[in-house]
């Protein structure tokens, strides 16, 4: 049996206004509990909201980013639960009336090729606080200073059909919050939290199954993961003639499981009702247009101008391009190079190749990098003004990133400073030479066109004499021009 | 001194003929002695009366008096008063102690007058009786056997038993204007929007407004001059100037149009009360004003309408209340559900959690359309009707109440028949439209009221002609003979 994936994202944003949604308090990470929840915040008898519009201009921003139809009027409404990390026992959200309708983002699959998700709508609500389960004894910490913050919610259609599909799209939406500046996008610190909805059907059919939701997937990778555990668990269930329960599961990234959340929550009836303490939005075109006129460089249009400006092939800007703590990175390290004259490809090599490895098996983001754009453009350097060798900097810049020092201080430290003085590389080659008769016999017996490839011998021989520090460049001119005189 | 309407004694504190501390001695004395018969006041803080009493002598002294300044009030329970127990008349906020001043007692403050204390009202303001209360039901002065009205009966009961000669109310469906008819005193419920409600525990957030509550359309003006105005900290509060509501209470009635609706006068009503009204409209005809018989057929909607949306609303605004933050919470909970539980089930009194489970019952899936979607667009259609009819008539008079004030206990076992006692007042809420009610005479020994229901933002033409009624006539300067 042939199974089809379907899967659609719900994404909460945090929006990075400086206060909350409804009131004054502010939103700022990291403060002791409870000392960021004001009167309105803990929902105190006689406490009133008033709406902080700057949350409205930047789900705006995204509407528009995303392209989307954005709502001239729009309406609040209590979503209606107890929990105690909810203090007025309603989430003031939207139902009938979002600020953002129907909208699209396209994803780069791996052959290369473009694809379009649909985003059914994105709606503006408040954060709950906290429930910290650990450390009372048995009892629930409750931690109200994120009770209040702005979010927009984000629905996917379920035009997606694959885990890679579904990181590209979150990756994206990421992207366009960071580079929009409407959010911060810390996935550690809950700015940006991803639910997956997973359905199975057979290949070929119309009809969508029964879906499950995974919560609060707080990395990219732990989504590529829950979705494929997921996915496994359902073909399991359905090939074994069970059926799917609809439900909410949780995945533990650390023990890579997924279990069941079997809550109550479920089978809330949540009693929408427009809130009557907020008066509907209404917004004109005036207000769109003043909004989009402030929006900055959005990923797709960063992904074009870096292949046009830099020469980029289409795989290194979509590398680099839509992330913008990445493209800053680029953008910075090429200046220091010398602008689109001072080797952008290189640059681009540099990032994509050496830096990514350290960054994934460090799990770190690239703003979070030991090593710099500027302490990696100082790096590159040397290999330009040849002190060392492409190959003794990626074993600098693996110093580097453990703290060891900067470029020029490990470079002396661990004296991999390339030999490139021509006599001293003649006197090794000079040696080398003489030392391997029967593959300087087999060279000079060999067809013209084939000798390029014995060369390699002869360079693996010099550079284990120079210790990996003679200029590869000038040593393979040497060994050619000296073992081509032996032939005549 | 407790004679004196709020007027007069601000006259006489500006003419020097008593201090702001020998006032405030005065009612605070008359409240220990004679509360006890009619339990009106929940809180009584005597202590920062005086401090707050003597810093108006003080500021008197300096040259610096506003007509309020040195006035004792006392302020319905249900608004936020910083270290002083706000309990809302029920064992849910027994223990809360507010930590900051709602909007109208900031505004009082500044304006120099004297808080009293908190005065009874129905729990969580729902009811027409002041029975719900936690801390007992409150008597009207009257006759102690019969209820001041609700919800704000204790404020009323205050005023008639002259504990205070002025106080704050709020009205969701009539819990200003009832119990003002029900004891004899002045009461206007202004435009939603007019007043703030930050700090105003809500009960049915689109229906609920704060205001005065007095002896006099004079006094009223005084008070509503110092609570009305924007307010920022509230998105329902609407940003217009506030006109001065004294200037214009002298205003001749000439060419004024009163309507009065057939319905409103219906078999429904006691005919003593019919007839007082009559009496009092004929007093207005003689001051210049013309009669137009109207009809609002929608008024009998009125009562499900907001006997759906009010609850759907409080049932919302109540949620808060679950034993986490602050209140009540219950003995030893095992867990999260039984600390739910037992803390609003023990907290709450039983109209309270009647209205809860209706309004949630009306919001809650499958039902949502059938009862409070219908029942907005009812409200909607009542609004119209009142609109239509006030382009063609200035002010809509009639009885406040069908009936004056009911005994005791007479009408606690049949809530039904209590809801239809707000028959008159209800709509004026859903509408969002001013009303106040008027002394106009009395049934049984039992007080009257008169209810004016005028355009949006028209309370200055509603006290001026409640004034005007008011020098023609002395109901409003009957005191009850209990005291």
């Amino acid at each position: 049996m042939q199974w089809e994936t379907v899967i659609g994202l719900e994404i909460h944003c945090q929006l990075a206004t400086a206060s909350k949604i409804f009131s004054g308090a502010s939103t700022a990470f990291g403060a002791e509990p409870n000392t960021q929840a004001c009167a309105v915040d803990l929902a105190l008898p006689g406490t009133l909201p008033v709406f902080n519009e700057k949350a409205l201009e930047m789900a705006v921003k995204f509407g528009l980013a995303i392209d989307a139809e954005i709502g001239r009027k729009s309406v609040f409404d209590r979503k209606n639960y107890f929990y105690p990390d909810l203090p007025k026992g309603y989430q003031t959200s939207q139902l009938a009336f979002p600020i953002v309708g129907q909208g699209h983002v396209d994803i780069q699959l791996d052959d290369g090729s473009s694809k379009r998700i649909g985003v059914t709508r994105a709606h503006l609500e408040e954060d709950a606080g906290k429930s910290l389960h650990e450390d009372f004894h048995g009892m629930t910490g409750i931690d109200l200073n994120r009770a209040g913050t702005p979010l927009i919610e984000i629905v996917s259609e379920p035009d997606i059909r694959s885990a890679k599909e579904a990181v590209a799209y979150a990756k994206k939406i990421h992207a366009i919050v960071t580079a929009l500046g409407i959010s911060d996008g810390d996935m550690s610190q809950g700015s940006f939290r991803c639910d997956v909805n997973v359905s199975i059907r057979p290949k070929g059919s119309e009809q969508l199954g029964t879906r499950t939701e995974t919560k609060n997937l707080n990395s990219f990778k732990f989504m590529e993961d829950a979705i494929k555990l997921e996915v496994e668990r359902q073909i399991d269930v359905l090939e074994d003639g069970g059926s799917i329960v609809q439900e909410t599961r949780l995945y533990n990234g650390d023990t890579k499981e997924a279990r069941s959340m079997r809550s109550k929550e479920e089978a809330n009836d949540y009693r929408y009702f427009p809130c009557p303490d907020l008066l509907p939005i209404h917004i004109d075109e005036a207000y769109i247009a003043a909004v989009r006129a402030t929006l900055p460089e959005l990923p797709d249009d960063r992904i074009a101008r870096f292949k046009e400006q830099y020469g980029l092939s289409i795989n290194d800007a979509n590398a680099l391009a839509p992330s913008k703590p990445t493209a800053d990175f680029f953008e910075t390290l090429v200046n220091y190079l010398g602008g689109e004259a001072g080797d952008p490809k290189l640059a681009a090599n540099w990032i994509t190749g050496e830096l990514a490895m350290l960054l994934n098996s460090s799990g770190k983001e690239i703003s979070d990098s030991p090593v710099t754009a500027l302490t990696m453009g100082l790096l590159i350097s040397r290999i330009k003004d040849k002190t060392i060798s492409g190959n003794a900097a990626k074993s600098v810049l693996k110093s580097m990133w453990n703290g060891e020092g900067s470029a020029d201080e490990v470079i002396e430290a661990k004296g991999l400073k390339q030999v490139t003085d021509s006599g001293a590389i003649e006197a090794i080659v000079d040696q080398v030479i003489a030392g391997a008769t029967a593959q300087v016999a087999q060279y000079q017996a060999a067809e013209p066109d084939k000798r390029g490839k014995m060369l390699g011998f002869f360079m693996g021989q010099v550079m284990k004499v120079s210790g990996g520090k003679a200029n590869p460049g000038q040593v393979n001119q040497m060994l050619k021009r000296k073992l081509d005189a032996l032939c005549d | 001194m407790h004679t004196k309407t709020l007027a007069e004694l601000s006259r006489g504190l500006a003419a020097g003929d008593f201090s702001s501390t020998e006032l405030t001695q005065s009612y605070l004395t008359r409240i220990q002695t004679l509360d006890s018969q009619f339990n009106s006041f929940i809180t009584v803080t005597a202590d920062t009366a005086l401090a707050q009493a003597a810093a108006a002598d003080q500021r008197r002294a300096a040259g610096d008096a506003d007509p309020l300044s040195g006035i004792p009030l006392a302020h319905k329970d249900i608004f936020c008063t910083r270290g002083v127990r706000t309990s809302c008349g029920s064992k849910m906020l027994d223990n809360f102690v507010a930590p900051y001043d709602a909007t109208v007692i900031e505004k009082f403050n500044a304006a120099g007058a004297v808080s009293l204390g908190k005065t009874n009202m129905d729990e969580f303001a729902m009811g027409s009786s002041n029975e719900s209360s936690f801390y007992g039901a409150v008597r009207n002065p009257w006759n102690r056997d019969c209820v001041p009205g609700g919800s704000s009966g204790g404020s009323a009961a205050a005023i008639a038993a002259r504990l205070a000669p002025g106080a704050t109310g709020t009205d969701t469906g009539g819990s200003i204007r009832q119990p003002a008819a029900l004891c004899g005193i002045t009461g206007i419920k202004p435009t939603y929007g007019r007043v703030s409600r930050y700090g105003m525990i809500a009960f049915a957030s689109s229906l609920d407004q704060g205001g005065p509550m007095a002896r006099t359309a004079e006094d009223c003006a005084l008070l509503l001059n110092c609570m009305a105005g924007f307010d920022p900290k509230d998105s329902t509060s609407i940003e217009r100037a506030v006109p001065d509501y004294s200037a214009t209470l002298n205003d001749n009635l000439d060419g004024l149009k009163i309507g009065l609706p057939k319905e409103y006068f219906s078999d429904a009503v006691d005919p003593r009360i019919a007839t007082a009204v009559q009496a009092a409209i004929k007093e207005l005809e003689a001051l210049g004003a013309t009669i137009k018989e109207i009809s609002l057929p929608n008024t009998q909607l009125c009562i499900p309408a907001y006997y759906v949306l009010a609850p759907a609303e409080a049932s919302s605004n109540l949620s808060r209340f679950d034993g986490v933050r602050y209140g009540y919470r219950c003995a030893n909970p095992v867990d999260l559900e039984d600390l739910y539980k037992r803390s609003r089930g023990e907290g709450f009194g039983a109209e309270v959690k009647r209205r809860i489970l209706i309004g949630a019952y009306a919001l809650s899936a499958g039902y949502y359309d059938a009862y409070y979607l219908k029942a907005q667009k009812i409200r909607r259609l009542i609004q119209q009707e009142f609109v239509s009819a006030l382009n063609e008539v200035d002010i809509i008079m009639g009885p406040t109440t069908p009936h004056p004030a009911f005994r005791i206990g007479e009408k606690s076992n049949d809530p039904v028949a209590m809801y239809l006692e707000d028959i008159f007042t209800l709509s004026v809420n859903l509408a969002g439209l001013p009303g106040l009610s008027t002394p106009v005479g009395f049934a049984g020994g039992l007080p009257v009221g008169l209810q004016m229901i005028g355009n949006y933002w028209s309370e200055a033409r509603l006290l001026n002609v409640a004034h005007r009624l008011q020098q023609a006539t002395d109901w409003h300067q009957q005191s009850p003979a209990t005291i």
